[in-house]
């Protein structure tokens, strides 16, 4: 085999890859995981105990 | 005794204030070299000449600037979205003074004159190495952090942020590779010779763009913006598949820099096609990103943080629109080599990768510090519109000079000669020139407003490291 084959191999097989992660992406199996995985940042309370202000804002946010 | 360890904020606090710090460097050795086009006589001294002084303001704003930037929140976010505190702090400790290093030696060494002359990586091979040590150090800590994770889920924002360590670690070591004349001697010899030499560094440049500037400002947003409108990502499949496409596109697109020169035209005509797919993986992201405010818009009239994280994102969609098409072959006939380029990626540079991290800055300051939120707000949302107004002067006035810079070259009469000399378009661009000074001091002054509410949200305040908590349990 060619270098040249095996690198137009190389090519369609990415492209082939990246068909197979679109489809995963959009399966309906993978749907949950990822509703969790977009909550991860907001799951996180990271701001510091003291903040008087940001707290109402976040009564008028819920 | 898991809820006596506290995250290593002391790192991102850091990297953190440099950012701002290196920002006003920056920009500011940018405003000069700006006013050296206007009034020529301030080339006053050979250190001082805008061709050594070009370089120190393109190093600084990208690898001072936006690198500090980089740094304190993939720390930041790599911390939080794995419940994990940095591996190898002592190592992390290195990264932030080997980088301040590297940043100092640069400022020493470019106006000396000290250069490879490849864009971007002008910095000579002693400096190269420490780099590349560096960034090995940077890979390892973070890495590290994502392998003790305590959430089996990798969030986005860490993918962007990986692929860029890796990235960046890659391209830097391929494309600095070079044979010093002597030990004792910073001047070195690219490995490479003739179009290959040019092809790597376009592959590295174009990549550095793509990976340095991109991906890793993506994975600021995707923490970020979801963090400050406290909304999920619009869509996190999305998210997976546009990285991806990304990942899969960017590496190619390098050769669009080398339009109509001796590179082989299949491979421009490569370049060019690689370059106009990259729009729906750029908008891929952009629109992810904007998205996340949907039903949450009013925020933006309140919140100053999110209008530069929401604007920034207006300037990314603008500039990957702007890029693929100037990617086209006959489209870059007309904007090749004028300051049409120039105004480009100043769209990016200041309004997507600057805006973005001025945006996580303000957003991270008062949380390392113990603060629910900067000193004044009115003063961010000031900075805000000094910025916008100084971008849109900016980038009006480069399309303007670089169509017209353009059309002068090109124009020709019906005998077949040129119709303008060369120094006629540089007569013609003078007043556009000064516009861009005064787009440009006006972002600088933005930093300076930046500056003074960071050390008065700072003064009085001790460091604050928030403790490690325990994932919380998932309930949506």
């Amino acid at each position: 085999m060619d270098i040249n084959d095996f690198r137009s191999l190389i090519t369609v097989l990415g492209f082939l890859c990246f068909l197979g992660i679109c489809a995963w992406a959009y399966s309906k199996h993978a749907k949950a995981g990822f509703d969790e995985a977009a909550r991860l940042p907001l799951s996180d309370d990271d701001l510091p105990a003291q903040g008087g202000r940001q707290d109402q804002e976040g009564k008028a946010n819920g | 005794m898991q809820s006596q360890a506290t995250y290593n904020y002391k790192v991102v606090r850091q990297f953190a204030i440099m950012t701002v710090v290196w920002g006003i460097v920056g920009m500011l050795v940018g405003v000069i070299a700006a006013a050296q086009l206007v009034w020529p006589e301030l080339n006053v001294h050979e250190f001082l000449h805008f061709g050594r002084l070009r370089p120190l303001h393109t190093n600084a704003v990208i690898f001072a600037f936006g690198g500090c930037a980089l740094f304190a929140t993939s720390y930041y976010v790599v911390q939080r979205t794995c419940h994990a505190t940095l591996f190898a702090p002592k190592l992390a400790a290195f990264t932030f003074w080997g980088w301040q290093l590297v940043i100092v030696l640069a400022a020493i060494t470019l106006p000396l004159g000290y250069t490879t002359s490849k864009e971007y990586a002008e910095l000579e091979w002693p400096i190269d190495i420490l780099i590349a040590v560096v960034w090995v150090s940077y890979a390892v800590v973070f890495f590290g952090t994502i392998v003790k994770r305590k959430i089996s889920h990798i969030y986005v924002a860490n993918w962007f942020f990986g692929a860029f360590i890796l990235t960046v670690a890659l391209l830097h070591i391929v494309n600095s590779a070079a044979i010093p004349v002597s030990l004792f001697s910073m001047k070195s010899y690219s490995a490479y010779a003739g179009v290959q030499d040019a092809m790597i560094q376009w592959w590295y440049g174009h990549n550095a763009v793509g990976f340095f500037l991109t991906a890793g400002f993506l994975g600021m947003m995707y923490y970020f913006v979801p963090k400050q409108a406290d909304r999920p990502v619009y869509s996190y499949r999305l998210s997976v598949v546009h990285f991806w496409a990304l990942i899969f596109t960017y590496m190619w697109a390098g050769p669009h820099h080398l339009h109509y020169t001796a590179l082989p035209d299949w491979t421009q005509s490569v370049g060019m096609v690689f370059s106009l797919i990259l729009l729906a993986p750029s908008w891929g992201g952009m629109i992810n990103g904007v998205l996340t405010l949907s039903g949450a818009w009013h925020k933006l009239r309140t919140d100053p943080i999110l209008k530069f994280l929401i604007t920034s994102l207006s300037f990314y969609g603008m500039s990957t629109f702007e890029g693929p098409m100037m990617s086209i072959k006959t489209v870059n006939a007309l904007s090749h080599y004028t300051d049409w380029t120039v105004g480009h990626v100043h769209s990016g540079a200041l309004g997507w990768v600057a805006m973005i991290s001025i945006g996580a800055v303000y957003f991270l300051l008062p949380r390392l510090y113990g603060r629910s939120e900067m000193y004044s707000v009115k003063l961010i949302n000031a900075h805000f519109w000094i910025a916008t107004i100084g971008i849109v002067l900016y980038i009006a006035s480069m399309w303007i000079s670089g169509v017209m810079q353009g059309l002068m070259w090109r124009a020709t009469n019906p005998d077949g000669t040129l119709t303008y000399s060369f120094v006629e378009s540089v007569k013609a661009s003078y007043p556009f020139w000064t516009i861009r000074f005064i787009g440009g001091a006006l972002f600088l002054g933005g930093m300076f407003i930046m500056f003074y509410n960071m050390v008065k949200t700072i003064a009085g305040q001790k460091a604050y490291d928030a403790p490690v908590l325990a994932p919380a349990a998932a309930h949506a």
